[in-house]
């Protein structure tokens, strides 16, 4: 690693732990309704509650709330399905491109009203523009909302005391949208545009080449304002085939770093709107150290690896000083693209701006088990903390037994339902995922899809369900994905694993909102201390280790050896 | 309870409606129109315009094979190399075999078109990620300098003199990696050769 890799590493963490604590405050405040005022927030959401028939004025239960996230996701699925099959006869498809096959329909529509974007298809070859807005681009939006708004309503769960009721689902849905997710992607849409990200409905430019003049025939596209929001709202889909290492979705250095300041910048900062809303700073603080002391070494292992290069190019009169380039862009160079595919890997984005498949073993080994966590790294925006917090409830629990006492978390006695619903959020991933890889691995509809030889070929089709699994939707991209078997049976890993986790989530705030607060006691754990957070950073990679480490192990770890030995 | 469903059913619907119209429709106009207005050029795609005609991207890589020219990095898209209407990566794990084999040949080709002796910069015989790279590294451009000044007939330093002044340093002195636009360059040594 040089010092300038040094340099981008630090300052990108510098600038993305500065803003934690502004962007926090000014969520909590949100959500708790403080800000902007009634005036103003009768001015902007009003319309949307007369609209739809909202009474703002009313709460939830826990059951009501989910019905709520339901509902909304199954019309938005219906939607975004019926709108790819029919683009041939709607507006802006200048390409004319066809309807979108079945298969391949539901599985991008699962794939965008779970906030997972895993994408079966190239975006210049396959999606009308009027698709990429009015279906992709608002599900960007939504998902990561709803994904917040289930977090706000767990929180409340928290605070609140004996009461059923856990907020509104359309309120916090709109706000999320107006205040925070809406202009931070109208801002960084222009800031892209600025730096050479395209934003148009023109036809495909058809062009003359340079050398023989050759047609070259340039996609086009509304790609900016998809592109800010894949990133802000942890989503990931790409508006072209090769995501953001292509020149039109991440044209310069500092549309990367702005980009990559996107992915886990909410996620981030949620931990702050956590510890005000609790009205306990520290705990908020706590969990984002937890986070960030998973993350940096790991990143440590991708950015070594990536920057080392391929021992099987040493003796063929090579300079690799740059590093493993296969699959790489120039203008980011190897320790950028390390970088953000840590970073897109442990938040649930997926956007990628290198190839993942190219990867050295352990880069690869990195960008996998970072999702294999379960996304509680930063994570999805909302999803990633209400997941982090099942971790800590088990965290809790594993220190309640060793000094024999009934573990309590925030004021809030943990029984045998919480326990139950954390366990849920916490085991059904690595079953999922562990399970649908098994059975590809064992029909030849699966096998068939893989492209490279050997252990890779495994971490293909790993790579495949453990993103699909956790909602992230980067790929070991040469897996031929886009066929029925993975487009099915994926579609079925992505809305499991999104809505097994939200609805237990759900209960346990519903339960958790139903108890008494205990006032803390000499004998009550500190949850902010550092001892907690080591034994809660210990708690997720044990979890982490043992359901995952003999699949990595015919993986990447096998394919590590088999270089190594070169 | 039945009533609250299809209450909450009929508002699911309508948010549906009014949510696909704020940030499907209108939202992505309203970038459209405002990026329009303050950033045009790179908005319709930073198009490089010759004589009124347009012959390129700045940010698209185009494929380079005459020795007169600067050659980009290998490109895997299909069915021909910088296809910009179908942008892909190669996608070959590390300890591909025929990954091996399509770098040495590439080596071999290179070794054999170029009369320079030291080592070949990674980034000219490994395909970029979305295979419309427009960018080599300085070391990868200065590798190619004598084969160029040898097909067009001009001195080695005034071809080096162009590609010093076309090299992008870091942005803000320690965003990314520097970087030569091939484009560009070459469009330069066709003016040169023009003038």
């Amino acid at each position: 690693m040089s010092v300038n890799d040094w340099v981008q590493i630090g300052v990108y963490l510098a600038v993305l732990l500065i803003l934690v604590k502004p962007l926090g405050f000014y969520m909590a405040q949100i959500f708790e309704g403080q800000w902007p005022g009634p005036r103003i927030s009768s001015f902007f959401e009003r319309p949307i509650y007369r609209l739809c028939g909202i009474d703002d004025s009313s709460e939830m239960n826990w059951k009501s709330y989910a019905t709520a996230v339901l509902l909304f996701n199954f019309f938005g699925f219906v939607f975004v399905y019926a709108l790819q099959r029919f683009q041939f006869y709607l507006p802006l498809n200048a390409q004319k491109l066809a309807g979108v096959s079945p298969d391949l329909a539901l599985n991008t529509a699962i794939s965008f009203m779970t906030n997972t974007n895993w994408q079966a298809y190239g975006g210049e070859t396959t999606m009308s523009y009027f698709t990429q807005m009015a279906g992709l681009t608002t599900q960007n939006f939504v998902s990561a909302a709803s994904g917040i708004a289930v977090l706000i309503a767990l929180i409340r769960g928290i605070t609140r005391k004996q009461t059923e009721l856990l907020g509104n689902f359309w309120v916090d849905l709109t706000r999320g949208v107006l205040y925070i997710l809406l202009p931070f992607s109208f801002i960084l849409a222009l800031a892209l545009v600025s730096q050479g990200v395209i934003q148009n409905l023109s036809p495909y430019h058809s062009i003359e080449t340079l050398e023989n003049s050759q047609k070259q025939l340039i996609s086009m596209g509304p790609a900016a304002s998809q592109i800010a929001i894949k990133q802000l709202g942890t989503n990931g889909g790409g508006f072209f085939n090769a995501n953001s290492a292509h020149p039109f979705e991440n044209p310069t250095p500092l549309s990367n770093f702005l980009e990559m300041l996107a992915i886990p910048l909410i996620s981030a900062a949620l931990c702050y709107t956590f510890g005000f809303m609790i009205r306990d700073t520290k705990q908020g603080w706590a969990l984002l150290a937890a986070m960030v002391l998973i993350f940096v070494p790991l990143l440590f292992v991708a950015v070594h690896s990536e920057r080392a290069g391929n021992p099987a190019f040493a003796s063929l009169g090579v300079d690799q000083a740059t590093g493993n380039m296969e699959g790489k862009e120039v203008r980011f160079g190897a320790a950028n693209s390390a970088l953000w595919a840590t970073v897109t890997t442990a938040t649930s984005n997926g956007s990628v701006n290198s190839m993942h498949d190219s990867f050295m073993p352990l880069g690869g080994f990195v960008t996998l088990f970072m999702m294999q966590l379960g996304e509680v790294v930063f994570g999805g925006v909302g999803c990633g903390l209400y997941g982090m917090i099942a971790f800590v409830l088990v965290a809790v629990f594993v220190a309640g037994l060793m000094v024999g006492r009934t573990p309590e978390y925030l004021g809030k006695k943990i029984e045998s339902f919480e326990m139950q619903m954390a366990s849920v959020v916490i085991l059904v991933m690595p079953a999922i995922v562990l399970g649908s890889t098994a059975l590809a691995v064992s029909f030849s509809s699966g096998t068939s899809a893989v492209s490279n030889p050997g252990p890779h070929g495994f971490s293909q089709i790993l790579y495949a369900f453990t993103s699909m699994g956790n909602n992230n939707g980067s790929a070991f991209a040469g897996l031929n994905a886009n066929v029925p078997f993975y487009n099915i049976l994926g579609g079925w890993v992505m809305l499991l694993s999104r809505f097994w986790m939200k609805i237990p989530i759900l209960a346990l705030a519903g339960s958790l909102a139903r108890k008494k607060v205990i006032p803390p006691s000499a004998g009550t754990l500190s949850t902010s201390s550092a001892l907690f957070v080591g034994l809660l950073i210990a708690v997720i990679l044990i979890v982490g280790v043992l359901s995952f480490v003999p699949a990595l192990a015919l993986g990447p770890l096998a394919e590590h050896l088999e270089m190594v030995r070169i | 309870m039945r009533d609250e469903f299809k209450k909450q059913s009929l508002i699911a619907f309508k948010a549906v409606c009014v949510f696909t119209a704020l940030l499907g429709l209108f939202y992505p106009l309203l970038v459209t129109v405002t990026s329009y207005l303050l950033f045009p050029r790179q908005a319709q795609g930073s198009l490089i315009f010759v004589d009124g005609k347009a012959r390129g991207s700045e940010l698209i890589g185009q494929f380079f094979s005459k020795s007169k020219y600067f050659w980009g990095r290998p490109s895997a898209t299909t069915p021909n190399p910088y296809n910009a209407a179908s942008s892909s990566g190669s996608n070959l794990g590390p300890n591909n075999p025929a990954l091996w084999a399509a770098v040495k040949d590439r080596v071999s080709f290179y070794q054999k078109n170029n009369p320079s002796p030291e080592k070949i910069p990674i980034d000219l015989v490994t395909t970029s990620g979305s295979g419309l790279d427009p960018d080599i590294s300085p070391e990868a451009a200065f590798s190619q300098v004598k084969r160029v000044a040898r097909a067009r007939g001009i001195s080695e330093s005034a071809i080096k003199k162009l590609v010093m002044e076309h090299i992008q340093k870091r942005q803000w002195g320690f965003l990314g990696e520097p970087r030569v636009n091939v484009f560009s360059l070459n469009l330069a040594l066709d003016r040169m050769a023009w003038n």
